[in-house]
């Protein structure tokens, strides 16, 4: 019987302290100093403690407590009430609107122990909201053949499939399969990484990265100039992106290589020619973003018999069209997944998500949306501790040194990352009662969408009153 | 069982009278801070203006006691003739916004609703209207709901109103208990594990003083509660631990949970850190391990298997009222029914919001129907089916106040399960580490020998019968300037309700 797969992790602490949510504040002037019941001392957590040893030892003293678990014990028994708690500024700069600091500092928990968040108290956050809030996926409550409490997880499959099916198979007279076979790639998690398009990707980034995707046994996109560098016992796991005009300069790699990543062009179906004449055997990616046009042009790359796309939004997932429409990801792969089905074509290719995915539950739900699997750059480099504080980009240094992550432990933060939301898909698989990843997709089914039970709930109730 | 609570206290019964049972912490927190400065000649003159006792005089000493300010009104005071800040003779006062206070809650419990409830479980009323203690800032469900009250005073004189609520309709069996509660809802499962025994007795007493019920959870019947058999839930879930015959006997009503608001599809979980001695011994387990409830009950695949657990326990305890917890998947209108045919009692959808001693984040927020729309839902297809008047529906999951109750009844629930307001009101933060180490530091979801004595049960016992007491006179206020008389009359009159989204303004 084949091993279960597993993604291995390793505890890996932040190279720098990462930025709590919360402060807390002495009022020197009231402390009486010299307390002998000083609240301090009395912390369940001992941060009060920590914190101290920490900014002893760095001599950089800080009043922000990075690991505060807010219980406010200390703030509510000090005898001179001379602590506070106040909210970190440096905590709500992080991200952006789509990104916000509590899912930054969730990658980062995520990445440093390989845990998946489990609390107390009920969900706090609004009502629904855009994106990915404004859908809840479904569980069954009686008809569950395939969940068996915590220990049925061991039995369901995170596997894709990368690459075209045929929508049936031909024999010769003689039994003969007819045809070429065509190449498919099994992936045991339903993303593959690639060069996050945001922030200071380092050498070492990549490195990270490259190893990570071997450890896990998926694929690592990036540019063929970098993957020469590291094909050297991590081909199988590398997958190129080629110019159109290099493909001939880069047959070797392309020879090694188990996937081939293209941008869209007017000639890519050539190009894919090309690159199949070098290494039948690959699969061939072709790269489009979303937008004006591009519902036709997946229907027309499918129908030519390219056998994967990866579809792109940006990294908040909103696609922009022309007449100032913006739409949002998970939108888009339930119309062009429809539309994929409407012509009987859907399983002739796979379809990369990518953009916008920023949790686990934002990978359940593109794939329940249609897509087979995600690409994921930005949430790999939040993992190495990026604070998409955009420095970078004004052209000001790193505050987290991102050329200088080690590459190992940079791999394993990726990795620990990974296994955290493969274990969070577990979870969401079990409760809907779905064994695989793959029957998930396009499962529209397993999911409610906040527009249909408003229009059937309270649009039903209160507008026709 | 743990020797540390006074067992006569744990029996005494405890009554509706309410008592100020003041924060159990030397510093409370308020949506202000008052400064004194040392300029400070201790005339007194505040503490003579202030209605509301943020300031007192240290006897004749001409010192003052520090503010009390997590009664102070702020900026709402300052056109006040009385405003304290303007009228000390030496300027020696000053007001802030409490830091602590913006830090305070999240988008379904604000922080006013949070010192609204500790405000009420104080006081038994609520005294400071200047906070926000009916709606949250969800954006969405309850937080965009509003009752349409008349215009005119209805006449309906407030102590007429009758809150009290059947539990059991069903006609087809008259042997069960007939069961009336006072007011329309009833204590939440939580589980001794998740929650201590102080914890639990607090809530039993409290159930009892108002005539209602509190439950269990899954994880065995302290003796410590012998005493309000008569007012306890026992719930048998899908790990069964510490059920027992002679627990399912001694109780009036048993709960089968199916499934959990905040984790559908997923077992119940007690880390191994909150498995201590007694509990272990409790759920005759093993101290210090992790404890799984599977999901779902490995007997019941069908209706039909739901029915031979209803019969199991009719055998057992032939007039007991049998209640059926499920989550709110989207087909709960059809689980309903089902619970329905196989002769439950009560129904009790738990929505996808509710409160949790230990779930995955993913599963808190992503599965399954939060409860305003799985109300009415059931409460429809109910009707549609004739069976309405027959079963009890109760909802849960994500209410927070006396006006959520309201619009939950009006949606067409019976009644309501409340659990985390119960823990609101015994000075929780929710601040979510309920399920980490030794559980909860202010010693409410904990079983930690040192940590659970945080908790007084005459503190907890009063801080409960005062909020209960506020929710009924808010409940009774509503329905009396809405012009009804009963809460049953309130129930699917969703006329009465507006959405800030939908309906046309008046």
């Amino acid at each position: 019987m084949p091993g279960k797969y597993h993604i291995e992790t390793k505890e890996v602490p932040p190279r720098f302290n990462a930025v709590g949510r919360f402060g807390i504040i002495d009022l020197y002037e009231t402390c009486a100093r010299g307390c002998r019941n000083c609240v301090k001392k009395k912390c369940i957590y001992d941060i009060h403690k920590k914190e101290f040893d920490f900014a002893h030892s760095l001599d950089r003293p800080t009043e922000f407590m990075n690991e505060c678990m807010n219980c406010l014990m200390c703030v509510q028994n000090c005898t001179r009430g001379a602590l506070t708690r106040t909210q970190n500024p440096e905590y709500t700069w992080l991200g952006n609107e789509y990104w916000k600091p509590a899912i930054i500092a969730g990658i980062w928990k995520m990445a440093a122990t390989a845990k998946l968040p489990v609390s107390g108290a009920g969900y706090g956050g609004p009502f629904s909201g855009p994106g990915f809030d404004s859908m809840w996926t479904d569980m069954s409550e009686i008809v569950r053949p395939t969940r068996d409490g915590i220990h049925g997880r061991e039995y369901i499959s995170t596997s894709v499939d990368i690459g075209g099916l045929p929508s049936n198979l031909e024999f010769s007279p003689g039994g003969e399969l007819l045809g070429e076979e065509s190449p498919v790639i099994d992936l045991p998690v339903p993303f593959i990484l690639e060069v996050p398009r945001f922030g200071t990707v380092s050498r070492n980034v990549l490195e990270a990265m490259t190893r990570a995707a071997r450890g896990m046994d998926t694929l690592f996109a990036l540019d063929a100039e970098d993957a020469e560098e590291f094909a050297a016992g991590y081909a199988g796991w590398l997958a190129p992106r080629v110019k159109n005009s290099a493909i001939e300069k880069h047959a070797a790699l392309i020879k090694s290589v188990r996937m081939i990543c293209l941008e869209d062009s007017p000639d890519v179906l050539n190009a894919v020619a090309r690159v199949k004449a070098i290494n039948p055997g690959a699969v061939v990616k072709i790269r489009l973003a979303l937008g004006d046009g591009a519902d036709e042009r997946v229907i027309e790359l499918v129908e030519a018999g390219v056998e994967a796309i990866q579809l792109s939004a940006d990294i908040n997932g909103d696609i922009a069209y022309s007449d100032g429409r913006v739409e949002f990801i998970k939108d888009a792969f339930r119309r062009i997944h429809s539309l994929l089905v409407d012509r009987c074509v859907r399983d002739r290719a796979t379809l990369i998500a990518d953009g916008g995915i920023a949790m686990a539950e934002h990978l359940a739900k593109i794939i329940i949306c249609g897509a087979d699997c995600a690409s994921l750059g930005v949430p790999f480099l939040v993992a190495m501790e990026c604070r998409m504080c955009g420095a970078c980009s004004r052209g000001v240094e790193c505050p987290v040194n991102m050329s200088e992550v080690p590459p190992e432990d940079g791999a394993w933060r990726v990795m620990n990352l990974a296994a955290a939301w493969r274990n969070q898909l577990l979870e969401v698989l079990g409760a809907m009662g779905i064994r695989e990843a793959r029957r998930l997709r396009g499962e529209f089914g397993r999911a409610m969408f906040r527009e249909d039970l408003e229009r059937d709930t309270f649009q039903k109730i209160f507008a026709g009153a | 069982m743990s020797m540390t609570i006074d067992n006569e206290i744990a029996a005494a019964p405890a009554t509706r009278e309410i008592k100020t049972a003041p924060s159990r912490f030397r510093n409370q927190i308020g949506a202000y801070k008052i400064f004194r400065s040392e300029n400070c000649i201790g005339c007194g003159k505040c503490a003579s203006l202030c209605p509301h006792g943020v300031h007192e005089r240290f006897g004749d000493s001409g010192k003052m006691v520090r503010p009390r300010d997590y009664r102070c009104r702020g900026e709402n005071c300052r056109s006040e003739e009385y405003f304290c800040i303007n009228k000390c003779p030496v300027g020696a006062l000053a007001l802030r916004r409490n830091p602590v206070y913006s830090t305070l809650g999240d988008y379904r419990w604000t922080a006013d609703l949070i010192l609204s409830t500790w405000d009420q479980a104080e006081n038994g009323h609520i005294t400071n209207e200047t906070l926000e203690s009916e709606f949250g800032a969800s954006g969405g469900g309850f937080d965009k709901l509003r009752f349409r009250f008349p215009a005119v005073p209805s006449g309906v004189d407030p102590s007429e109103v009758d809150t009290s609520l059947e539990l059991n309709r069903r006609s087809d069996d008259p042997a069960a208990h007939k069961i009336k509660i006072d007011v329309p809802w009833y204590g939440g499962g939580m589980s001794f594990g998740s929650i201590s025994d102080n914890m639990m007795v607090s809530r039993a007493r409290a159930a009892a003083a108002w005539n209602t019920f509190t439950c269990t959870g899954e994880g065995g019947y302290p003796e410590l509660l012998r005493p309000y058999d008569d007012h306890i839930i026992t719930q048998i879930a899908t790990g069964l631990f510490g059920v027992r015959e002679e627990t399912i006997q001694r109780v009036k009503i048993a709960e089968f949970k199916y499934a959990q608001g905040a984790k559908p599809g997923l077992g119940g979980h007690l880390l191994g850190d909150k498995n201590t001695a007694d509990v272990a011994r409790m759920r005759e387990a093993v101290q210090g391990t992790a404890l799984f409830s599977p999901f779902p009950f490995h007997s019941v695949y069908s209706i039909e298997d739901h029915k031979k657990h209803v019969d199991w326990i009719k055998a057992m305890n032939p007039r007991a009222l049998i209640s059926a917890k499920v989550a709110a998947p989207s087909d709960v209108d059809m689980v309903a029914v089902g619970c329905y045919y196989a002769g439950v009692h009560i129904v009790h959808v738990d929505g996808s919001y509710g409160g949790t001693g230990a779930a995955p984040d993913i599963a808190k927020k992503n599965i399954a129907l939060p409860i305003e729309y799985a109300i009415t839902r059931v409460h429809n297809f109910l009707a549609d089916e004739g069976v309405r008047d027959e079963i009890t529906l109760i909802a849960s999951g994500g209410l927070r106040s006396a006006h959520d109750i309201a619009k939950a009844i009006a949606l067409g629930a019976d009644g309501v399960v409340i659990g985390t307001s119960d823990m609101v009101a015994v000075e929780c933060i929710r601040c979510g580490n309920c399920e980490s180490g030794r559980g909860c530091a202010r010693g409410i979801a904990s079983t930690d020998r040192e940590l659970k004595n945080l908790i007084d049960v005459e503190y907890a016992t009063q801080r409960l019968i005062n909020l209960y007491n506020s929710y009924r006179e808010q409940l009774v206020g509503i329905i009396s300037r809405l012009g009804l008389r009963s809460v049953a009359e309130l129930r699917g009159r969703t006329d009465l309700l507006m959405h800030l989204d939908y309906s046309k303004p008046e």
